[in-house]
């Protein structure tokens, strides 16, 4: 059962979907990874000036705290550039797991699935 | 460490860099599968793996973690460890506090961990390292069923 | 002296090899004891094989000499059938007490037997030999009453988790809505069901509100609090809205003499106002119909 370490660093894929910008996590994230991510959001959301991010969670079987604070920080970085951000399909196991870890991420915004939080987005301008 | 004859030995799993964060988490999950953890309890262990790993790499300046499989006759069970050399802990206490952070992170490592699991123990002694252990059994809770046709 | 036996053979070593020769004689009578009767009951000739298969593996720890040991290895054969057997003992009604009690009362016959292999079964060795095996069957009562205690462990525990399932449905109210009435004590690992199955439920129906009512709860403690906040929360990760509805009179009393604080939780005093709630915040409107349209 020891096969090679997995190292696959390839960036995340971030879609432009008119005004809002979705991006897919999948699976294993390393932390370097999500640090790329955290920077490459920030820098999408300022030159293109979209109204709204959506982080899809559906397809990461874990959150740690290294990830839930760089995902609050997208949040709270993509705010100041004028987004709201949208956390979606965040798995049940995951979800008991953070709430035990003491991580409820309060000023998330959390949907079901990504059509749903594609709904919330057009729903509230700001 | 010697393994008490007659349990499954133990993997070691170097903890020095990210992609090894990576490896310790996918080896705890392998392991918490095949001993029968029900997915809520592989994904906490894997998290508090996450964590604790973390924790070794960041503060301990890396180390290894060590996984073994446990069975007392009534039950399976995961141990844990995560050992390594580097300035100790000098305030054990308050490095259990929730928010007490001396890394980037939101202070819930160890904290955080030892809710995720059912035994837990720091030794730590400054300058000469720190291993952190923990301890989760296969509890016997149904699978959750909605009961919606 | 035993027929064809050397005086210099061990007892435990005698035993062995009496239980070997007559085993059938011994099957014989064991299969009219209640244990093996009462258990097989279709054929009698099944009660013999069983019987014979207890009687091999009290051989093979005789000669192994662990006369008093529960562990040797000579009962593995058999630990599989004593469970069943004490199981099946146990669900007729029987307690462990009165399990090991059976066990004992193979010991007369038995006992008889080896008697009938002396000429002089007042002999020291004889005297050894009956020795050796009342220790022998007394081990084997042990085992079977360890079986026995194992046996009653995992039914309470078969039936706990039976309870836990049953207790904890998850119902839909509405689209997008649903509900777990809870009844009864909320413990750690109730509610540690309660909330993978509503969770589990929310994703399902891909509910935007979830209620817990706990009308049917009879108190609400700090750890229970706990749990209802874990549980609302974690709801809240999922995108989906959690109403805590049917809190009695009494239990919002001690709720706020505890000094817990449910302030970030919606609560509604009914499972019918949580419903009312929720259908409006979906834009639904419940309204009575015309008088004459449902006269028929």
């Amino acid at each position: 059962m020891n096969e090679p370490v997995p190292v696959h660093p390839a960036p995340v894929p971030v879609l432009a979907l008119g005004d809002i910008l979705l991006v897919s996590l999948q699976g294993e994230l390393h932390d370097g990874l999500a640090e790329q991510l955290q920077q490459d959001l920030s820098h999408r959301i300022a030159t293109t000036g979209v109204s709204g991010v959506v982080i899809d969670i559906s397809g990461v079987d874990i959150v740690d705290s290294f990830l839930g604070r760089v995902l609050a920080e997208i949040a709270s970085t993509a705010r100041l550039l004028a987004a709201r951000t949208v956390l979606a399909g965040m798995r049940p196991a995951v979800a008991i797991t953070l709430v035990e870890l003491g991580l409820v991420l309060p000023g998330l915004t959390t949907a079901l699935d990504v059509d749903r939080a594609m709904e919330v987005l057009s729903q509230r301008g700001r | 460490m010697m393994q008490p004859s007659g349990q499954a030995s133990a993997t070691t799993v170097p903890v020095g860099s990210d992609a090894d964060l990576a490896w310790v988490r996918q080896q705890v999950r392998q392991c918490a599968a095949a001993l029968g953890f029900g997915l809520v309890q592989q994904t906490k262990l894997v998290t508090a793996a996450s964590e604790l790993a973390r924790n070794t790499l960041v503060h301990g300046g890396g180390g290894h973690a060590e996984i073994t499989p446990l069975d007392n006759g009534h039950a399976r069970g995961l141990r844990m460890s995560f050992v390594d050399s580097g300035p100790g802990i000098r305030d054990l206490e308050l490095a259990m506090t929730d928010g007490y952070t001396s890394g980037g992170g939101l202070g819930l490592g160890l904290s955080g961990a030892r809710r995720l699991v059912q035994e837990f123990s720091v030794e730590t002694e400054p300058g000469r390292g720190t291993t952190v252990t923990a301890v989760a059994w296969v509890t016997q809770v149904p699978a959750s069923r909605s009961g919606l046709g | 002296m035993p027929h064809d036996q050397d005086a210099t053979a061990s007892a435990p070593q005698l035993v062995g090899s009496f239980l070997e020769r007559r085993r059938e004689q011994i099957a014989q009578r064991w299969a009219d004891a209640s244990l093996f009767r009462s258990v097989f009951t279709v054929s009698r000739d099944e009660a013999v094989e069983a019987s014979k298969a207890v009687v091999d593996a009290l051989s093979d720890v005789a000669v192994s000499g662990r006369l008093e040991d529960t562990t040797a290895p000579g009962y593995e054969p058999v630990r599989e059938q004593l469970g069943r057997m004490t199981q099946n003992r146990a669900r007729a009604g029987a307690t462990p007490a009165g399990i090991a009690d059976e066990v004992a009362a193979l010991r007369t016959p038995t006992v008889d037997l080896l008697r009938e292999e002396f000429a002089d079964p007042t002999a020291p060795q004889a005297q050894e030999c009956v020795l050796t095996l009342t220790l022998l069957l007394g081990t084997l009562r042990l085992v079977v009453l360890e079986t026995a205690l194992d046996a009653g462990a995992e039914m309470i525990e078969r039936q706990r988790q039976q309870l836990l399932e049953v207790a904890t449905p998850v119902i839909k109210l509405w689209e997008h809505t649903v509900a777990v009435p809870l009844i009864g004590t909320l413990d750690s690992a109730r509610s540690q069901v309660v909330m993978e199955s509503l969770l589990e439920a929310i994703v399902e129906q891909r509910a935007r509100y979830a209620i817990l009512d706990i009308t049917g709860v009879p108190t609400v403690d700090s750890l229970v609090a706990q749990h209802l906040m874990k549980t609302v929360a974690a709801a809240r990760l999922m995108g989906a809205e959690c109403i805590v509805s049917g809190i009695r009179p009494a239990i919002a009393q001690t709720i706020v003499q505890l000094g817990i604080d449910l302030g970030s939780v919606l609560t509604r005093a009914s499972l019918a106002d949580a419903l009312a709630y929720a259908l409006s915040r979906q834009g639904i409107e419940v309204s009575r119909a015309q008088t004459g349209t449902n006269a028929r």
